[in-house]
């Protein structure tokens, strides 16, 4: 087992599983930073995850198909802030409709494209491609880490830094922070809390749809029914532990990577049965979460004196 | 007061008809025979004793869910592990009635078990909430997934038949709800459930404890102003609403539908009763009109997809659109605000002439 | 209208959601450089016209007119646009932003796709500069002090260009210097050109610094007169309707035996570690009640949460008819009968979804007159709704109308009803009148002395002076969690002297009659 863990393979895992929880982790803390829960990442992923499939096949291009669908997925974000923003929507609510309608929907349309109910495989789609780094692919062992992972594995990086930068650096991004903490007060210097939420939202949808993209075009080639497997749930969970911050998403995605890179290990040397294994990140959550606000909590009571 | 009551009833129908014409516009891009699929979804469940009895018996686990979701979010406790109380309930039936070969005892014990295994899985977030403050919300969603998981590992290595692919053993006979409707499968289970249904109203709106759980519910500070133990309220609605649905999925297993545990995913209706529960405004008295109306639609909706090119999960959108328009407080609040201010209006008048 | 006149709201109506009418037909005209008085009770209105000048709300009836144009005001980002700033009670900031952070929020100076730091500090410090506020702009708001914040708020609007500046009850949270700097600077903004209007209920501010005052009751305005011309009796005439004398037939005095709460070097830390109660003692009979003034903030809220068992987390001793509290829950201390009329009867003191009837029995449907082993008795709570209701006048369609329907007035009468209905023997009242109509006030404060007659004991907290000086029979006046000052002769106080232990300017070292030991 401990070859296994030392192995460069391992590694890689960690950043291929880490990639599309880091994008919904971004897409729920930059919601989060503006007040907002946005608990239609998982929707949001599923329909990009097919839309991902159907645009890059229908373009022939896996660029066009993922801005096709950065694109949608900002539109779903845009309706979810119409139902909650315009229209008062709990926004629970508003999402667990835009769940439902992302699983009943994504078949739907899996069906008239393919004909297919389970799996898109008879969609010629295309991935995205793996970057090889020159000079850093022949350093033994990080060479094999670093090089040929997916490019959007690096795009997600990429946007951890850029959302670092648009949050504590541009006025919008102390917009969305000063509406988020307190919206009143935003309000009164003008700010359109609305718009301001609106806008974190779009961006939300944008990230969470890059995180569905590549579901179906880097971690597998194809879409499967169901397939964001409750990660758009995770992330809520991830970006809460990290902050809301871009940096603290990072960290916690990491994490969650990690945890499913050991349990595709401890598949291969079987140590415990598959089905616990698919269990892992799930239950892991649940253990961060109950460690985490455990800590929240004992902080906050030393503070009061007790 | 009065006209604003009407008003809500109004604006409910409304987002229903607006929801089906959403779905029937999809039904018209995707379909090659739209109008035959739309008279079969809405007519379809008319046609036949059989189909008017699926009609039924899909009401029965919608019912069960969507009480218990009517419980746990009276008290305001947003927890979504309805599904996987669910999906254990059926799990644990199974256990039960697989080995269990007693008549009456059997299915008690099997339905039992199912209820318990429900309030357990939707207790775990309660107890982090109240041990942790993490939100139960989130907690909800891991549990339903560790509750499929769990499930799939129990069929795969504890209760799955050599014999069959992805099936536990068969049930045994005398473990089953006995059908109620000849030439149907409408069975014993419709009966628990509105008495599931009436006693959950019973509980919320006339009891103590009920009592309790709804001013919790409505403003939590009030409530612990008023001496109320908040933790005795959100344990009791979590454990209350998880035993209810881990029935319903006890029951559903041990229908006439199912033979053998076949869950390997979770069947969503833990979802559905969150329509369920919004439809009818969190009042478990009206559950069975809701899932009445679900569950109709439903059978409409796998009619068609049997007769037609549609597919089933047309539903799902239908749904969906549904809960964003009867939640949308500002959905035609305009019209609200104009009753309200003319009887304001009409009451200062009053108050002069007086 | 005048030629010096920059702004006219005529004939405003606004009924709210849940059928309130707030503002019934009120007009206010603004002249240039004046600080014009908005006078009126809580309730009157004043907020909710201020908040239609400011676009928060829109107005059912009625025109705005700006420098001679009709204008119709959107939202805060369009009042803003057209020179109008407001200051809320509650200040608007961004805890976690520096000072500049906050002036600059929203108009923040650029450098290519990013904030321009330097720029955004130099400018907040200018403008503080240019208008004589001392203030290190690169501090977090979270870090400075009320006063301080209050002076970003102003600077915040100043710094957007507001020539009409509304402050809301400004003088509220600050101590005497604080309001005395706050007032100079006033004067020196009119100077300058800008007009103010200055919310507020205390009448003497109003004659320090006001040139006119607009009056309002009940929605209504009352007409707009010079101060100078007008005395402030004549205000308060015109505010509440009569000359304001809460003189109250007071029984002559039967205290109890018995000590009915007994509190004992009482320390109280809130959440954030700060000591808000220190080292507080009293002691309390049945029989009389004991006024607690003070400015809010000083640990009144700290103190009601543990006499009443929802802060557990205190140092010190709290006995109930002698009996220690420390591990006492709400239920166990109601159960001792004390009763409870919370600080904020939105948040903790109803459910504003539920009825009536449902409102009524949070604290008593464990009666066996009212429920079972686990029923609810729906029959006799019924009966007994609808005679609270008529006992305490509350005005409804019905008992199943929801709370959120009714008026503040009504709403706290609710509260009442379902608080002094289980015969209590201890009732803390925490501002009980705040806000409500005169003649709901009035029924509530002879029912606190039909209490204390009748053997009750009673701690009133209320920022109403009248009130406190109506119906106390010992006043402590509370600052920064302790009793400044001291009363066992509530008649031979003065209002002034009474000022001057709330804003801590005299602090009394011993404190005669607190406890009966």
């Amino acid at each position: 087992m401990w070859s296994a863990i030392l192995s460069p393979d391992f590694f890689s895992t960690i950043l291929r599983s880490t990639t599309p929880i880091l994008f919904a982790t971004l897409a729920s803390s930059i919601a989060s930073k503006s007040g907002i829960t946005n608990m239609a990442l998982e929707g949001i992923m599923l329909f990009s995850a097919l839309f991902g499939v159907i645009f890059s096949s229908l373009t022939s291009s896996a660029w066009m198909g993922l801005i096709i669908t950065m694109v949608i997925g900002g539109l779903i974000g845009l309706i979810l802030a119409f139902f909650v923003l315009n229209l008062k929507t709990d926004e629970i609510l508003a999402a667990i409709a835009i769940n439902l309608t992302a699983t009943g929907g994504t078949v739907l349309i899996m069906v008239a494209f393919s004909g297919d109910r389970g799996v898109s495989s008879s969609i010629k789609s295309i991935s995205a491609p793996e970057v090889v780094i020159p000079l850093v692919k022949d350093i033994p062992f990080l060479g094999e880490v670093l090089s040929g992972q997916n490019i959007l594995t690096w795009i997600a990086i990429i946007a951890v830094i850029l959302l670092h930068l648009f949050l504590y650096k541009t006025p919008l991004g102390l917009a969305i922070r000063a509406v988020g903490e307190n919206k009143d007060a935003a309000e009164s210097v003008g700010i359109s809390s609305r718009k301001i939420q609106y806008i974190a939202l779009v961006l939300s949808g944008v990230l969470a749809s890059m995180g569905g993209f590549f579901l179906s075009g880097g971690y597998m080639n194809m879409f499967t029914k169901d397939m964001s497997g409750g990660r758009g749930f995770i992330a809520l969970a991830a970006a809460s532990m990290g902050g809301n911050t871009p940096v603290g998403s990072l960290l916690v995605s990491l994490l969650f990577g990690i945890a499913q890179a050991f349990a595709n290990i401890m598949q291969l040397t079987s140590m415990i049965p598959y089905e616990i294994v698919l269990m892992v990140p799930y239950l892991a959550t649940l253990v961060g979460l109950a460690i985490f606000y455990y800590g929240q909590k004992k902080k906050k009571e030393r503070l009061s004196g007790k | 007061m009065i006209s604003s009551k009407r008003f809500d009833i109004l604006r409910t129908i409304l987002s229903v008809l607006i929801a089906l014409a959403i779905s029937f516009g999809i039904i018209f891009l995707v379909s090659e025979e739209p109008v035959n699929a739309i008279t079969n979804l809405l007519i379809g469940p008319l046609k036949s004793k059989r189909s008017l009895g699926n009609v039924v018996e899909s009401m029965i686990p919608l019912i069960f869910t969507g009480t218990g979701v009517c419980i746990m979010f009276s008290a305001n406790q947003i927890n979504l592990a309805g599904e996987g109380a669910f999906h254990v309930g059926g799990l644990f039936a199974t256990c039960i009635a697989i080995k269990l070969a007693a008549p009456f005892i059997s299915p008690v014990t099997a339905l039992l078990c199912a209820g318990l295994a429900g309030a357990v899985f939707t207790a775990i977030p309660a107890i982090m909430k109240i041990t942790t403050t993490a939100s139960e919300l989130v907690s909800s969603l891991m549990i339903n997934y560790i509750a499929l998981y769990f499930g799939n590992y129990m069929l795969n290595n504890v209760i799955g038949d050599p014999d069959a692919s992805a099936a536990s053993y068969k049930l045994l006979e005398v473990s089953k709800l006995v059908k109620i409707v000849p030439g149907t499968r409408i069975h014993f289970g419709l009966i628990i459930a509105i008495g599931v249904a009436v006693l959950g109203y019973w509980f919320l709106y006339r009891t103590k404890a009920g009592y309790e759980l709804r001013l919790t519910g409505e403003n939590e500070e009030f409530a612990r102003y008023s001496g109320i133990n908040i933790v005795k309220v959100i344990i009791v609605s979590q454990l209350l609403g998880g035993f209810v649905a881990g029935l319903g999925g006890g029951v559903e297993m041990l229908s006439p539908i199912y033979s053998r545990f076949t869950w390997t995913s979770l069947m969503g209706y833990g979802w559905d009763a969150i329509i369920i529960c919004t439809l009818s405004k969190k009042n478990p008295l009206y559950t069975p009109f809701a899932a009445l109306f679900l569950a109709y639609l439903r059978t409409g909706a796998s009619i068609m997809a049997r007769r037609t090119d549609v597919t089933l999960e047309i539903v799902q959108i239908t749904q969906g659109i549904i809960i964003l328009l009867v939640v949308a407080e500002q959905f035609l609040s305009k019209y609200k605000h104009k009753i309200i201010a003319k009887e304001a209006k009409a009451a200062l008048k009053d108050e002069e002439v007086a | 209208m005048n030629d010096q006149t920059v702004l006219q709201m005529n004939h405003i109506m606004k009924i709210y959601g849940n059928g309130v009418v707030a503002n019934e037909d009120v007009s206010l005209e603004l002249r240039k450089s004046e600080i014009h008085a908005l006078l009126g009770e809580n309730g009157a209105g004043k907020s909710t016209l201020m908040k239609v000048l400011f676009g928060i709300e829109a107005p059912d009836q009625g025109e705005i007119i700006l420098k001679g144009n009709p204008v119709s005001i959107k939202s805060p980002q369009d009042a803003i646009s057209k020179g109008i700033g407001m200051v809320h009670q509650h200040f608007m900031l961004v805890p976690s932003l520096t000072v500049a952070e906050n002036i600059i929020l929203g108009v923040a100076p650029k450098k290519g796709l990013f904030i321009d730091m330097d720029k955004a500090v130099e400018a907040a410090s200018s403008i503080a500069k240019e208008y004589n506020f001392d203030i290190d702009v690169k501090q977090k708001v979270e870090d400075i002090p009320v006063g301080i914040k209050q002076k970003v708020e102003i600077l915040k609007a100043l710094y957007r260009g507001a020539e009409i500046l509304i402050l809301d009850e400004p003088t509220a949270v600050l101590t005497p210097q604080e309001t005395d700097e706050l007032f100079v600077q006033l004067l020196k903004l009119r100077e300058k050109g800008h007009t103010i209007i200055f919310i507020s209920h205390k009448l003497d501010e109003i004659k320090k610094i006001c040139n006119r005052a607009t009056i309002m009751r009940n929605g209504k305005s009352m007409g707009t007169y010079e101060v100078e011309n007008i005395t402030t009796q004549e205000m308060s005439r015109l505010m509440v309707g009569h000359e304001v004398s809460l003189q109250f037939e007071k029984e002559e005095q039967k205290l109890t035996d018995e000590v009915f709460l007994k509190v004992r070097n009482l320390t109280i830390n809130n959440s954030q570690g700060v000591m808000k109660v220190d080292n507080l003692s009293f002691d309390l009979k049945g029989g009389e009640i004991l006024g607690i003034a003070g400015v809010e903030g000083n640990g009144q809220t700290e103190l009601i949460d543990t006499l009443t068992g929802l802060n557990k987390k205190y140092k010190g001793e709290i006995l109930v008819k002698g009996k220690d509290i420390q591990n006492s829950s709400v239920k166990d201390i109601r159960e001792m009968k004390l009763a409870h009329i919370p600080e904020d009867r939105m948040t903790s003191g109803c459910a504003k979804d539920l009825s009536i009837q449902e409102n009524l029995f949070s604290n008593q449907y464990k009666d066996g007159k009212f429920s079972g082993r686990f029923m609810m008795k729906k029959k006799a709570i019924e009966k007994r709704s609808d005679e609270l209701i008529k006992e305490y006048i509350i005005k409804c369609k019905s008992r199943k109308q929801n709370v959120g329907m009714l008026s503040g007035g009504n709403i706290q009468k609710v509260i009442v009803a379902r608080e002094f209905s289980t015969q209590p023997d201890i009732i803390i009242a925490n501002q009980p009148t705040r806000g409500i109509d005169v003649g709901a006030a009035a029924f509530i404060r002879k029912r606190l002395l039909e209490f204390r007659d009748a053997g009750c004991a009673v701690i009133l907290i209320s920022a109403d002076l009248t009130e406190i000086f109506a119906l106390s029979d010992r006043l402590a006046v509370m600052y920064k969690g302790k009793f400044a000052g001291f009363f066992t002769d509530v008649e031979k106080v003065t209002e002034d002297e009474l000022g001057q232990h709330m804003l801590g300017i005299k602090r009394d070292d011993v404190l005669e009659g607190v406890t009966y030991d």
